[in-house]
């Protein structure tokens, strides 16, 4: 189970900004993204641009293995100012 | 001082945060909420929201590197969060320093860098009732 959090665009079409999400053990961000795609395919549009922090350090590879209790937290382009 | 703050910004108190008597030049920016976007559209607010703790370590990244590149500066930057009118500010950073060209140039340093890294979103709404998440250009 991790945690994920999602803002902007990312928190309105995945419909909550804080939920928890069952994974397979060994699951990595390529499961993750396809487990997010399952509640909503539209997130697609802003799969080049989001980035994805774990435990609050932006995560460059996507083969990195998730665990139980990871926060992951789902980042569109930012817009502060 | 660094704070992701849901209530009205006080720029005074940024101001007090960071001088010293040994500063000579106090430069205060403050982003405030303008009535229309980018492409002319008439706005009514904006909503703001950010993953705190990533957005002020980018803060305190950011502080840190203005210090590398301009000396002895020191900046407070506080940004606002939730729902904001026209004409509240947004964003307020103050930088001070013993001369005012290292304030300046660090002052809009942090600007910049807050606006295309830190962890905070804005969203348009516009008088038709539609509302944008606005992505700053890197």
């Amino acid at each position: 189970m991790v945690r994920v959090r999602a803002f902007a665009r990312m928190r309105e079409l995945l419909e909550s900004g804080s939920f928890e999400l069952e994974l397979p053990a060994g699951a990595t961000l390529v499961e993750l993204w396809e487990a997010l795609r399952a509640r909503n395919r539209a997130i697609d549009a802003l799969a080049s641009s989001t980035r994805i922090a774990r435990n609050g350090r932006v995560a460059a590879l996507l083969n990195v293995r998730l665990e139980a209790g990871d926060e992951i937290a789902l980042l569109p382009p930012v817009g502060g100012g | 001082m660094l704070r992701i703050v849901r209530d009205a910004i006080d720029p005074r108190a940024l101001e007090a945060a960071v001088r010293s008597d040994g500063d000579g030049g106090l430069v205060t920016f403050l982003g405030v909420v303008r009535e229309r976007a980018n492409d002319g559209r008439a706005v009514t607010g904006l909503s703001y929201e950010a993953h705190d703790e990533l957005a002020l370590a980018e803060f305190a990244t950011i502080v840190e590197e203005a210090r590398v590149r301009f000396g002895d500066v020191r900046i407070a930057i506080v940004h606002r969060v939730g729902e904001l009118g026209i004409g509240e500010t947004a964003v307020a950073i103050c930088a001070a320093s013993r001369h005012r060209a290292a304030a300046f140039d660090a002052c809009e340093y942090a600007i910049d860098e807050v606006k295309h890294r830190a962890a905070i979103w804005k969203k348009e709404h516009y008088t038709d009732g539609t509302g944008e998440w606005i992505a700053n250009e890197c």
